[in-house]
């Protein structure tokens, strides 16, 4: 039996999916950390997001920010985190959470920077507020980059969330941590799998909710700009252009 | 990276030939004049972890003070990814520890005591792997409380635990399931009022935080940490022998094995002490953060190992 096939039958042992270290306990403590993480993240990051898309202000010092905390080492921070706090769930959500900040903030505002900026000013001249402005043009016309940093940013913490397994928390890198500790591969191999199946399926329910919920118009936006620059095409035929190249 | 890492593969194997062509230089006949024999060469690998790597600088130096080819190779990693390469000779030397290396070759030893536990050793030892005799010095696991926790429950010995009410253990991630771990507080000790926290970092700062935290109130720290005196730890006696001896033992890739090799090993290992090996250790990751390699030749010349 090959080491990926003893995973599998770790995997499937009805022994691992019962009691309170069982396979079911790891998973929902592993979206127990990354739904924090992502939470406080988005809580952070989406409200920046909006406000350096929307006003175009502190672009430069967010890409520069995001940048640096990429460059950071996880497993680093989190060490230097125990020191300062000690161990517990706080130090493991912070690095997730810097984790999940970067991706989730450049798919914000860039896409709401990526709506047109004569169809803002048009929303603008028919008397719209700020507010509404984003909630009601951007937003809706920036939905797909939007969606997809909350992708990247969910994928990442939930293949990082293992990290928390290196001092005493839970979550699928118990698995990864102490099947290496202890020499027992099969049970690496499995903490593997769950964490990469886990990673996928998540993935592909945000694609389908993408799928569903993102208006399909935002595809289009590019390209009006082309058609704005060509000439005097006012702002309604304009957004009436938008509407066709998007179906 | 990917380049990065195909320029490291590159200049890895440039090292090699280049290595090669050395070796061919001066044991060919185009070596004139130095009229010196042919140096074996040897590579010490390390462990990853930093008194590993002090002892890999200890052992090392003192064969290239005694006319061989020494290179190095430290912090290799674990175990199961360093004791692969002594077996087929790309590193050709290891220090280990009696207890631990046994246990990793024979997952069901029960020795505890050093002289049987080296005795199992050669035993469990493969076919192309030598062990040399090992040091005093030993690094094996330790149980610490507090001073003020060890005051509290009047502990002196692991048996005094039984008293101390619930209490949460900290320790590496093996520590669950070794069997001179966990399993061995129960069957030896009988103690079960003991909540695991696994907390990877050997001992180290992490660990220590959560003690004095009283996040746990037992942590396995190695003997021969500077922390434990630093912040007056108290270390848990061990009358039961739960632990198993860790005597500083080096292993050597067999074909580079000889009588000069071992003269000069042992040698080493008969100076060797615990004391000297924690204050090694403080030496190294204390406040001085000497490198391990001059703080290995101090230790050297101050054991008149060499000049």
């Amino acid at each position: 039996m090959n080491l990926f096939e003893q995973g599998f039958a770790w995997l499937f042992d009805v022994a691992h999916w019962m009691g309170p270290t069982s396979i079911p306990v790891r998973i929902g403590e592993h979206f127990e950390y990354t739904g924090i993480s992502l939470f406080f993240a988005a809580l952070i990051a989406v409200p920046l997001g909006f406000f350096i898309g929307h006003t175009g202000k502190g672009r430069g010092a967010a890409i520069a920010i995001s940048n640096v905390s990429r460059a950071l080492p996880t497993l680093g921070l989190l060490a230097a985190l125990i020191l300062l706090l000690g161990i517990g769930l706080l130090p493991a959500v912070i690095v997730l959470v810097i984790l999940g900040i970067p991706p989730l903030l450049a798919g914000v505002y860039a896409g709401i920077e990526s709506v047109d900026r004569q169809t803002v000013d048009a929303a603008r001249a028919m008397g719209m507020t700020e507010l509404q402005i984003l909630f009601k043009v951007e937003i809706p016309l920036g939905a797909a980059l939007i969606f997809g940093g909350i992708r990247a940013a969910t994928l990442q913490i939930i293949a990082t969330a293992v990290v928390a397994a290196y001092f005493s928390l839970g979550g699928l890198g118990r698995l990864l941590v102490d099947g290496l500790a202890q020499n027992d591969y099969p049970q690496l191999v499995a903490g593997a799998i769950l964490v990469i199946a886990i990673a996928l399926i998540v993935d592909g329910i945000l694609a389908l909710i993408q799928k569903l919920v993102v208006p399909r118009v935002s595809a289009g936006t590019r390209s009006t700009k082309r058609t704005a620059r060509g000439g005097a095409i006012p702002p309604v035929a304009q957004s009436r252009t938008l509407i066709k190249e998007g179906q | 990276m990917f380049k990065h890492k195909k320029a490291l593969a590159i200049a890895g194997a440039a090292t090699v030939a280049a290595l090669a062509l050395a070796g061919c230089s001066s044991s060919g006949s185009l070596s004139g004049g130095s009229g010196s024999d042919t140096k074996t060469s040897i590579v010490v690998g390390s462990a990853d972890f930093s008194e590993n790597t002090i002892l890999a600088q200890v052992y090392g130096q003192a064969l290239a003070a005694n006319g061989f080819d020494v290179s190095y190779k430290p912090n290799i990693g674990a175990r199961p990814v360093y004791f692969p390469a002594l077996e087929k000779g790309t590193v050709d030397l290891i220090p280990e520890y009696t207890g631990s290396i046994l246990s990793f070759l024979d997952k069901s030893a029960v020795a505890t005591a050093p002289a049987e536990v080296d005795a199992a050793l050669k035993k469990a030892l493969p076919e192309t792997v030598v062990s040399y005799t090992p040091a005093e010095a030993a690094d094996s696991d330790s149980l610490n409380v507090t001073a003020e926790f060890a005051k509290q429950h009047s502990l002196k010995s692991i048996e005094d635990l039984k008293n101390a009410g619930p209490i949460t253990l900290a320790a590496n991630p093996e520590f669950e399931t070794r069997p001179d771990g966990l399993p061995a507080l129960k069957s030896l000790y009988g103690l079960d009022n003991i909540t695991f926290k696994a907390i990877k970092d050997g001992g180290g700062p992490g660990t220590l935080k959560a003690l004095l935290d009283n996040e746990v109130q037992v942590a396995d720290i190695y003997s021969t940490t500077p922390s434990i005196e630093e912040n007056n730890l108290v270390t848990l006696t061990d009358p039961k022998n739960q632990f198993a001896s860790q005597q500083v033992v080096p292993l050597v890739f067999k074909k580079k094995a000889s009588t000069k090799l071992g003269d000069v090993l042992d040698k080493v290992s008969a100076k060797l002490t615990t004391k000297d090996l924690l204050a090694l250790n403080a030496e190294v990751s204390g406040d001085k953060k000497t490198q391990p390699d001059v703080a290995a030749k101090d230790w050297l010349k101050s054991a008149g190992l060499v000049k």
